[in-house]
């Protein structure tokens, strides 16, 4: 790669803009002059790489980190990380194997590579990767527990593999304290129909940086849901190439954001191969003074993907003053030859229309907000097809709501009080 | 005896040019077990009579007042309205995204008489109403007014009058965009749940279509903000015949 990442521009005082000079591996300023400076152009030809030496220091001002509290998080972009092996827990599942694998492990590195400092920091230095392993046509469902990662900061490697006509639904449950950097790679081989849930439920002071590469085959199907509730600065960003022909994916998220936190997600779906389908819809609500969202959702559909059928969305309910939304959709398309590609995106506060049709119905305004932002949520939960997980996050977002005293009387409705 | 009274009741919007009149003294008494239609052209007003008696916060009432059993209706919030026995059956009845039709039904019979139904008959009265209106036992899990067509979420609204069971019921073009196999369905619950509960109907409508299948005590003309001409049902039949015409030239009315 020798083109310089589009943001890394910098206004001078006379208003024109000039590349920052960058002295990132392989990425020179060009020497003809400032006109030759070419931003990346598409989303695949971004700057990646495993190691985390090849990556100048984060300022904040990169693409991938433009929105994120960098500040906060030095030691897991510039730190030396604990690549230790960590307790984890899970029952056993017939056609599942959880182990603990070496970094020579075939499969590290098919599914992504790093497109920055802190992921490239954790892939330098983790030293076992987290093997779940699924085989067997069967309908199976496993939970992965790390409850005990402590408050050092660590890397970590997880591997998601779905053998050819497998079928599973896996779980990363994540609690208590973490400052974490770690690459999940998800593999799905041909035919295979796969779900991995990331459920961040972490302590209030916890950081977590993640990135889920997915690789999807052909006629494979990954359903991808990404739950971030509790935690600092929570940020999850998954990737899917679906380079199998016919291959398909689902990407969904779910958010709530309290006083305070950071919860992003960089979502980018890379349709690599003919008749390949993507849905992307991430929904999140915030509340309380300075909780913040970030979602961008960048569609690449490439020159192979003939065919495609692809749409994004992000919707993001706005609780109470003092929260800040960013939502952005983007669509690179290098085919016309395609089926369908959209995007939506709203933020905004609770629909009075809504609210008026439940209280007409006799149900309090509170009872309503409640009813309104609880269906606002579910309908991402209803979605994700383990009936015991979906109980208990209901049953987690009640509890956010009912711990939300603001909730009633924050937002004025949008409307003439008479 | 229930009685609803509106009296002289006046009625404006905020728009972008200011603010607008749309009710000019409105004045109507309806008497439980009382249907009474009111027509009228495009404009004039109908619909706002109905969201304003529901308590939509963009009306803004002027002066007079909503009297039900003599209680004031216009100092009571929506849900308050609600639970005092008003119903308003809407034209264009709103979606709520992950709230299904059981989980919505049993919250708002909770909130109306005060404490959960008993689960057992409650569920049978479900049952049986939405069979009464061929409504698929699916809907009951389908998320409310979600994908519903124009006609289903029209049928919605008349399960709803048939469970919340309340003493007066205002429908709001309740036939627009009904198939005549439709309007028949929806037609018989409005009539059984005014033969169950015997509950006073205020019926809106631009066409006389429905009266055919609902047949009003009274028909009221509603032209320009006001009641121009009320009767019995034969005005409805001349309205059928004449159109609306006669009323549009303003030195005619009143």
């Amino acid at each position: 790669m020798s083109v310089a990442p589009a943001l890394k521009t910098t206004p001078t005082p006379g208003g024109s803009t000039l590349p920052e000079s960058t002295t990132q591996h392989g990425n020179k300023a060009h020497t003809d002059g400032r006109f030759g400076y070419v931003p990346v152009q598409t989303r695949s030809d971004r700057f990646k790489s495993v190691n985390v030496a090849d990556f100048d220091a984060v300022t904040g001002r990169e693409a991938v980190w433009k929105l994120s509290p960098v500040a906060k998080f030095t030691d897991l972009t510039a730190g030396e990380l604990d690549g230790a092996v960590y307790p984890i827990s899970s029952e056993p599942v017939d056609g599942v194997t959880v182990d603990w694998v070496d970094r020579t492990d075939a499969r590290i590195g098919t599914a992504g590579t790093p497109e920055e400092r802190a992921a490239a920091n954790a892939w330098s230095t983790f030293e076992k990767a987290l093997a779940i392993t699924v085989s067997g046509e069967e309908a199976k469902e496993i939970t992965v527990t790390r409850a005990e990662l402590g408050t050092g900061a660590r890397a970590a490697h997880v591997i998601i593999e779905a053998k050819p006509f497998s079928q599973a639904t896996v779980i990363l449950q994540n609690n208590g304290d973490a400052r974490l950097s770690e690459n999940v790679e998800i593999i799905l081989g041909e035919s295979s129909n796969l779900t991995v849930v990331s459920v961040q439920e972490w302590n209030s002071g916890a950081v977590h940086l993640t990135n889920h590469f997915a690789s999807v085959g052909k006629d494979a199907r990954l359903k991808h849901v990404v739950v971030s509730l509790g935690g600092s600065i929570v940020r999850v960003n998954p990737s899917v190439r679906l380079a199998g022909s016919g291959s398909d994916t689902l990407l969904l998220g779910l958010y709530f954001a309290d006083a305070g936190q950071h919860l992003e997600q960089q979502v980018y779906v890379f349709h690599d191969a003919p008749h390949s389908r993507s849905r992307v819809t991430y929904k999140g609500a915030l509340q309380g003074q300075d909780a913040r969202t970030v979602w961008i959702g960048d569609v690449l559909i490439g020159n192979k993907a003939a065919g495609t059928d692809s749409y994004e969305q992000n919707r993001n309910l706005v609780l109470s003053e003092g929260t800040r939304a960013d939502s952005i959709p983007n669509l690179e398309i290098e085919t016309g030859d395609i089926v369908g590609a959209g995007h939506a995106s709203a933020t905004g506060r609770f629909d009075d229309e809504q609210l008026f049709y439940l209280q007409s119905r006799g149900i309090t305004e509170e009872e309503a907000r409640r009813l309104v932002v609880r269906g606002f949520l579910t309908e991402v939960i209803q979605q994700i097809g383990s009936p015991a997980l979906e109980t208990r996050l209901q049953d987690a977002i009640e509890a956010e709501l009912l711990s939300s005293d603001s909730l009633p009387a924050a937002v004025t409705p949008a409307v003439e009080a008479r | 005896m229930s009685v609803l009274e509106i009296k002289d009741l006046h009625v404006s919007v905020q728009t972008d040019q200011g603010v607008k009149q749309i009710l000019r003294g409105v004045n109507l008494t309806i008497n439980e077990g009382e249907i009474h239609a009111i027509m009228g052209p495009n404009g004039s007003g109908k619909s706002t009579l109905a969201y304003t008696i529901a308590g939509h916060p963009k009306y803004h009432v002027e002066s007079g007042s909503i009297l039900l059993d003599g209680a004031e209706v216009l100092t009571m919030t929506v849900d308050q309205r609600a639970r005092a026995g008003l119903f308003l059956a809407m034209q264009y009845p709103v979606e709520i995204p992950g709230v299904t039709v059981t989980n919505f039904l049993r919250t708002a019979k909770t909130a109306i008489d005060g404490e959960a139904p008993a689960i057992r008959t409650w569920i049978k009265d479900v049952r049986g109403a939405m069979t009464n209106l061929r409504m698929d036992k699916s809907f009951a899990e389908r998320n409310v007014n979600e994908g519903f067509s124009g006609g289903e979420k029209k049928r919605n609204e008349i399960l709803q009058l048939e469970l919340l069971k309340p003493k007066f019921a205002i429908l709001d073009e309740t036939d627009s965009g009904l198939d005549v196999d439709a309007l028949k369905i929806v037609s018989e619950g409005v009539n059984r749940a005014k033969e169950n509960t015997g509950l006073g109907l205020l019926l809106i409508t631009h066409y006389t279509r429905i009266l055919r299948y609902i047949h009003p005590d009274f028909v009221h003309v509603f032209v320009n903000g006001r009641i121009a001409e009320q009767g019995g049902p034969e005005l409805a039949d001349r309205l059928e015949d004449e159109g609306y015409d006669r009323f549009l030239v303003p030195e005619i009315v009143n």
